[in-house]
């Protein structure tokens, strides 16, 4: 790594951190207690909100989604009914998003004429959206109406991360009253988070992203005339308002097809930086409105620790390997040393091969999946940070909420393994973790490898899966792997040659992240169920202490030998064998 | 369930009025009042009014009186309505054959020498197949070609390479380049 890559990192931590201080305090506000919840000894009814900024401003636009809505703002729920609540938003999601993606020809604002979207596409596209992976089996450029992109795709864009964010803070909830069965309500937590953290954040982004040149209009192609003398389309609509929210909701689908690669969409190493920087601030900033909620901020830093040790890991990894460049390249005469240099092909020259490095490692560290450099023609060991990232499940930071809550299931099962080496009953915030809620740790760790393994060796196995790969041997196999990594783990990025548009990956994708998403939402939630009617036992001396530099080690070892110990196998057949042949 | 399907079918609606018309129309608005050029796609006319394209997006370029971009595969290259990478693998023959190819095509074009290094953003395709860009090394290896085909002094094209270099931003961000369109109309405007 140069020493301008070194200071871009160093930009990053710095404006992460700093706004991990600024909004973390501002996210606990929104979401948390008045005052500390014992439900013993205390009346029935829910507890009451903390008072947050700009409450003058937003309460009566929420007074009037409420009412819309029918929604009685004053009532919690318990785990049980805050799922059910959760499900059917999103199956609703995924019904009014498919319908719109099969009637689109015949909508307005269809500037470009794009056709009605194949069913098994629109079921894939549906999902993805709602799942908060966005994987892609099109190209938005022509198969997508800009209705579609701003009523359709722009609003999952917004309501997914949310609901994910609406899962971390019942978890956090749970940990933070005690003796209660309620965790909060669903749909007070969906309009506050998408009122107040999303929808400001994302104004302000897209207007500086504009302001560097990301377009936001509402044209059809316009038609340009060369100065060699040919013609070119280029291309129109509302990229930026897009742009931002698919960055700080870990969203990740692109307006094009060449997502953050694309100049429209990300035009400078300035707006890189930026969406660098948007991708990690809500995900890094929740450790701290946790540490908030919990009331011991010893608790966040542990885990921001983690997370971000993981996250500069890949990094390293990702830009070592690609500023390394590819030795095939050096032996065709192609330098890879000078400036511009490094393994380019499917790279910008604008953002370099440090650019791509950070950028890959940040946006599968998170669940963004947007790419600015194709993650297919990564080198070997490049590529597979990007995908071990997703492997580790989405926690480094993860995206909104959803890494939150992977991060403390992790945290839970790093306290119980500790708990068995001294001998007592593992506990966490004073909460004693028991068997039901390790049983649950379990379904939520296994359920998502499972999944993709099998889904990815039945591809490798079924020939007309097989024919999807576009490229041979040990790499064919890492494409059809990180499809399914990707969708397993609501990421959504791609090695792009794998062919996904058929009626086996759409389906196959299409239930991964189905699974993915609320096969781990639901247990999050009961065991959130299960932890907030516990009291909260004193710390005594036996009692294995969180908030130490020790078990921020030990949480990022456990996280690296689960996963590690899952995916070695079928990784060392993929990228490593690969590098080795090189 | 019943119960909870229709908060769910209206709260819905209702988002999606707001995040899905009203946030981006807003966007609009705002990027359309505040920033014009920037948000109908930074483009660029010539003397009678007519687009010739954008400054962000990279044009198709054949012959020796111009700087050529990066190889392009979108439609005929530079296609506006196909951005996509190649996706080849670093070992994928496909691409090793490619690379080889347009070394040596380079190397020709621009009489370099049989072992020359050639830059290796000349040789690779972009990500959006729409790379606006070219290295400083690739740009001045290919000077000495287009003050040839234009008669023009090679110092002269050498000081419109440097003028259309865009450095790192801020000193750290990012790679320096050259804007290829704008250097080539720039080549034009020479008198």
């Amino acid at each position: 790594m140069s020493g301008a890559s070194w200071l871009q990192l160093l930009a990053v931590a710095v404006l992460v951190v700093g706004g991990t201080r600024l909004l973390g305090p501002y996210l606990a506000a929104v979401f948390g207690d008045a005052e500390p919840v014992d439900g013993a000894g205390r009346a029935e009814g829910a507890p009451r909100r903390s008072s947050a900024p700009g409450d003058r401003l937003f309460a009566p636009l929420e007074r009037a989604i409420y009412r819309l809505g029918g929604i009685d703002p004053d009532r919690e729920q318990r785990w049980t009914s805050y799922a059910l609540s959760l499900l059917a938003f999103s199956g609703a999601s995924v019904l009014a998003l498919y319908a719109l993606l099969r009637l689109q020809a015949v909508l307005p604002l269809n500037p470009t004429d794009a056709p009605a979207v194949p069913a098994p596409l629109a079921f894939n596209t549906a999902v993805s959206f709602v799942t908060n992976t966005n994987w892609q089996n099109y190209g938005g450029e022509l198969a997508m109406s800009h209705l579609t992109q701003m009523a359709g795709l722009a609003v999952q864009n917004v309501v997914s991360p949310v609901v994910g964010l609406c899962v971390a803070v019942v978890l956090i909830r749970s940990l933070a009253r005690r003796r209660i069965e309620l965790v909060g309500n669903f749909w007070v937590d969906l309009v506050r988070g998408t009122t107040r953290v999303f929808l400001p954040l994302a104004f302000v982004a897209a207007l500086v992203l504009v302001s560097q040149g990301a377009i936001q209009n509402l044209h059809g192609f316009t038609t340009a005339h060369t100065v060699a003398g040919g013609t070119q389309l280029v291309p129109g609509g509302p990229v930026a308002s897009q742009e931002a929210i698919k960055e700080l909701g870990q969203n990740g689908g692109g307006f094009f097809n060449a997502n953050s690669m694309h100049p429209f969409e990300n035009p400078n190493p300035i707006t890189n930086l930026l969406q660098v920087v948007t991708i990690l601030l809500i995900p890094f900033a929740l450790t701290y409105a946790y540490g908030r909620m919990v009331r011991d901020q010893k608790q966040c830093w542990v885990v921001f620790a983690a997370m971000a040790l993981l996250l500069v890991g890949s990094i390293a990894l990702a830009t070592g390997m690609e500023t390394r460049g590819n030795p095939e390249l050096t032996a065709r005469g192609a330098a890879q040393a000078t400036q511009s240099g490094g393994n380019l092909e499917g790279k910008e020259v604008r953002f370099g091969a440090a650019g791509c490095g950070l950028y890959s490692a940040v946006t599968t560290g998170t669940s963004t999946g947007a790419v600015n450099c194709a993650h297919d023609s990564m080198t070997p060991l490049g590529g597979l940070a990007p995908l071990a990232n997703m492997m580790l499940g989405e926690v480094s930071p993860g995206g909104t909420g959803s890494g939150l809550y992977g991060m403390l299931v992790f945290v839970l099962l790093s306290v119980f393994i500790a708990g068995l080496m001294v001998g007592r009953t593992p506990e966490y915030l004073g909460k004693k973790v028991q068997a039901a809620e390790m049983k649950l740790v379990v379904l939520y760790l296994v359920v998502v490898p499972a999944t993709v393994l099998s889904f990815a060796a039945a591809s490798v196995v079924l020939p007309s899966a097989r024919s999807s790969m576009l490229n041979t041997g040990p790499h064919g196999l890492t494409e059809v792997l990180y499809g399914f990594t990707s969708a397993g783990n609501n990421n959504g990025s791609a090695f792009g040659g794998l062919s996904g548009n058929t009626d086996w990956y759409n389906t196959t994708l299409g239930l991964s992240m189905l699974v993915g998403r609320f096969l781990l939402i639901v247990p999050v939630l009961a065991i959130a169920g299960s932890l907030v009617r516990k009291q909260r036992v004193p710390a005594t001396s036996g009692t294995f202490p969180t908030g130490t530099p020790l078990f921020a080690g030990l949480l990022t070892g456990v996280v690296l030998i689960v996963v590690g110990l899952t995916y070695f196998p079928v990784l060392s057949l993929g990228p490593v064998v690969e590098h080795l042949g090189l | 369930m019943r119960r909870q399907l229709l908060p769910a079918l209206r709260t819905l609606a209702v988002l999606t009025v707001l995040c899905g018309l009203l946030y981006p129309l807003a966007v609009t608005a705002a990027a359309q009042v505040a920033f014009p050029g920037q948000a109908n796609g930074s483009l660029v006319h010539d003397a009678s009014g007519r687009v010739v394209g954008s400054r962000l997006l990279g044009q198709r370029f054949d012959g020796d009186e111009w700087f050529h971009g990066r190889p392009s595969a979108a439609g005929d290259g530079y296609d506006g309505t196909a951005s996509s990478p190649s996706n080849l693998g670093p070992t994928s023959p496909e691409l090793l054959d490619a690379v080889a190819e347009r070394v040596a095509a380079y190397r020709e074009e621009n009489g370099l020498a049989d072992d020359a290094a050639v830059p290796v953003d000349a040789v690779t395709a972009s990500g959006s197949d729409l790379d606006p860009q070219i290295s400083v090394a690739n740009a001045r290896l290919q000077a000495p070609r287009v003050a040839a085909a234009r008669g023009l002094a090679e110092p002269q094209v050498l000081a419109l390479v440097d003028q259309h270099t865009v450095g790192r931003r801020l000193g750290f961000l990012g790679e320096p380049g050259v804007d290829v369109l704008a250097l080539n109309r720039a080549l034009v405007a020479v008198p």
